[in-house]
């Protein structure tokens, strides 16, 4: 015999299992299906050796890796990015490797899926297409000491 | 509640100092904590009153350092020591089991404070709350906070010395759902904590102290968010148990559902401790599938928080009933609105909805990176533990006092409109906070070069860092500024190209206006 009250907590019980559920499940569709990941373990590097290691050793050098594919190396310090300006041409999808010479910052380019942290000793590796020609801006958004809020840069998305 | 029980078994009365104590050291932090907080305000608005703090406060980071570790860790946790050992001893209706132990913990926490503190206001441990390394503060406030930590051990061991004792005196008894919760409540944090407690012992304290030259940021940082998620329920669980424990009879009624508050507190412990990650989406040197993982632990905590709101919903919803109120909403009037630790506990609950659902997105994997560390996040964790957790620790302040002190509250008026306005503020400025968020705009930053303030892109240096620059200063709001900057990212063909700062900071307005 189900009363009111164990259909009230029913009802509420089961729609609280299926939206994380769903959730859930969009989450790993749009992982696995779209293959929109975040950064995974891309290695290791000494941060005293960052200026002899490819590709840390030409840090904002554009590389072409393939058909308007390209990567280029981005060395975050206290308190600016190196570089901190990079021209890419529009359509080009962009891997961005980065890593940092002392202490954990950020790297957000804004309008882009480009969220990621720079943790010294580590490589950080994450990808973006640039569709429209414009000013990215990016910041570095971790908190890394008195001059934080200097570390900023900008692409340049230039037409082909 | 202005009328005292004059009833008070005097065994019980000795835990008054010590929760008094701990909830007096709580109030003067959060007063002290919320200082730089009016700075941080009034400077996002174009005000710059910094150079009025010196030489207490020197720069805005160090007056953030102030706001977060004051808020975040003294006023929480001060508050939630206090207030479990008041719980227990009147829920099991015996006193606590050593109440020595207790003073030992207070005074070994409130040292640790005091230890903290100094190197914060001295600006040598300008490292916010998270103090990842390799940024490095002076020894004193690792080892501060470590007694902190150490202290709240010890709470929870005369607690549970408390409820052992109990079930000695009465055995087959069953725990009452409030000790149950606080029993839940250290288990979950004696677990949790030990991240923390590795991170201070074996890394930091060592380091800082020059003992070992080196650690790893990314362990660091990991033991960390070990603890530094489930710390989160640290503080929010006592809200949880007083929201069962106290507001269904503040309501005039009952709890609706006392299992499923067990239940709640049991998924709690089972769930809340491999969370972490979902810090670190956007970390190197993490695999992607623990990540996920961590996504999944999340998303199941969520399911008691959903059962906690209905059970409490409900239970409200019933008392009001039991008081002739009728209809789908009209009920609401048949509620105790004039009582302040009813009404303040319910603006916390208010607040939270949104709270837990933006911290969806948090835990979301690759949803994260669009708000991972942006004001996004600085709206979610102000509308829980900045709101939820603090409005039903000031209603619960309201309701305890008269009971510590033996007198009523000196304006009960002003008691019931004060967790009003701030429900209101702290709605508003959590809105625009995760609005900012969804526009990239990055958090602790004095004068944000990125979305929020355009005319400050450009290639040389501020000469002088703490400081906003002059032309800054006189900014229009904020918002509408903003919005017009958003559009430019979207339709960014209309030539930035080699365009100079200066330049671009006229164009989007333009090309905004020829939009419509």
């Amino acid at each position: 015999m189900i009363n009111r009250k164990t259909l009230l907590e029913l009802g509420w019980i089961l729609p609280s299992i299926a939206i994380p559920v769903g959730m859930l499940v969009a989450v790993i569709v749009s992982a696995f299906g779209m293959m929109i990941h975040v950064p995974s373990d891309e290695g290791t590097i000494l941060p005293a050796a960052i200026d002899s290691t490819p590709p840390f050793d030409q840090p904002g050098v554009l590389r072409q890796v393939g058909p308007n594919q390209y990567e280029v190396a981005i060395v975050a310090q206290i308190w600016v990015f190196n570089p901190r300006e990079i021209r890419v041409p529009a359509g080009a999808e962009v891997t961005f490797v980065a890593t940092s010479r002392d202490v954990i910052h950020g790297l957000d380019i804004e309008g882009t899926n480009v969220n990621v942290m720079l943790i010294p000793g580590r490589i950080t590796r994450q990808n973006a297409i640039f569709k429209e020609p414009g000013v990215y801006r990016f910041v570095c958004h971790e908190y890394c000491g008195a001059g934080h809020h200097l570390m900023f840069g900008q692409i340049i998305v230039e037409e082909p | 509640m202005a009328t005292v029980s004059t009833e008070i078994n005097p065994q019980l009365r000795t835990v008054h100092r010590l929760t008094a104590a701990f909830i007096a050291v709580a109030l003067v932090s959060l007063a002290i904590a919320n200082v730089p907080a009016l700075f941080q305000a009034f400077d996002r608005a174009g005000f710059n009153l910094y150079p009025y703090a010196r030489p207490v406060i020197r720069t805005y980071y160090q007056g953030l350092t102030i706001h977060g570790v004051l808020n975040v860790l003294v006023w929480t946790i001060f508050f939630l020591s206090g207030f479990f050992p008041f719980v227990t001893v009147y829920a099991l209706g015996r006193p606590l089991a050593s109440m020595r132990l207790g003073w030992i913990a207070f005074w070994v926490m409130l040292g640790g404070l005091v230890l903290a503190a100094i190197p914060i206001f001295a600006n040598t441990a300008t490292v916010l709350y998270t103090f990842y390394a390799p940024l490095q503060a002076s020894p004193a406030y690792y080892i501060g906070l470590t007694l902190v930590v150490v202290g709240t051990w010890l709470i929870g061991l005369d607690i549970l010395l408390t409820w052992r004792a109990w079930r000695r005196e009465n055995p087959g008894r069953v725990t009452p759902l409030a000790v149950f919760g606080t029993l839940a409540t250290y288990a979950l944090w004696t677990i949790a904590s030990i991240g923390l407690a590795v991170e201070m012992l074996f890394l930091l304290i060592p380091w800082s102290l020059g003992i070992v030259d080196t650690v790893d940021p990314l362990l660091a940082r990991t033991l960390f968010w070990f603890t530094g998620h489930p710390i989160v329920y640290f503080w929010l669980l006592p809200a949880y148990v007083s929201w069962y424990a106290m507001i269904p009879r503040l309501a005039g009624g009952r709890l609706f559902s006392e299992p499923m508050a067990r239940l709640a507190f049991l998924f709690f412990v089972l769930y809340s401790i491999p969370v972490g990650l979902h810090h670190q989406f956007s970390d190197p040197g993490i695999g992607g599938g623990i990540k996920l993982l961590h996504t999944f632990m999340t998303f199941a905590v969520f399911f008691p928080s959903l059962l906690t709101y209905f059970n409490v919903s409900a239970s409200i919803e019933t008392a009001a009933r039991l008081h002739g109120g009728t209809g789908w909403v009209k009920w609401v009037r048949n509620l105790p609105w004039g009582n302040p630790a009813f009404t303040g506990q319910v603006m916390g609950m208010f607040l939270f909805v949104p709270g837990g659902i933006s911290g969806l997105t948090n835990a979301s994997y690759n949803v994260n990176q669009a708000i991972h560390n942006t004001t996004w996040v600085v709206g979610h964790f102000h509308l829980t533990v900045g709101g939820a957790v603090t409005l039903t620790f000031m209603a619960t302040t309201y309701w305890l006092i008269p009971y510590l002190t033996g007198r009523a509250l000196w304006g009960r008026r002003l008691a019931v409109a004060q967790p009003i306005i701030f429900f209101v503020g702290m709605a508003m400025w959590s809105e625009t906070m995760h609005r900012l968020g969804l526009e990239s705009t990055p958090p602790a930053h004095v004068p944000v070069p990125g979305s929020l303030v355009r005319e400050r892109v450009g290639p040389e240096p501020d000469p002088a860092p703490h400081r906003r620059p002059d032309h800054v200063r006189g900014r229009r709001p904020l918002l509408r500024d903003h919005h017009h900057d958003a559009g430019r990212v979207a339709r960014a063909g209309a030539g930035g190209g080699a365009a100079g700062a200066a330049g671009r900071g006229r164009q989007p307005r333009a090309g905004a206006e020829a939009a419509r």
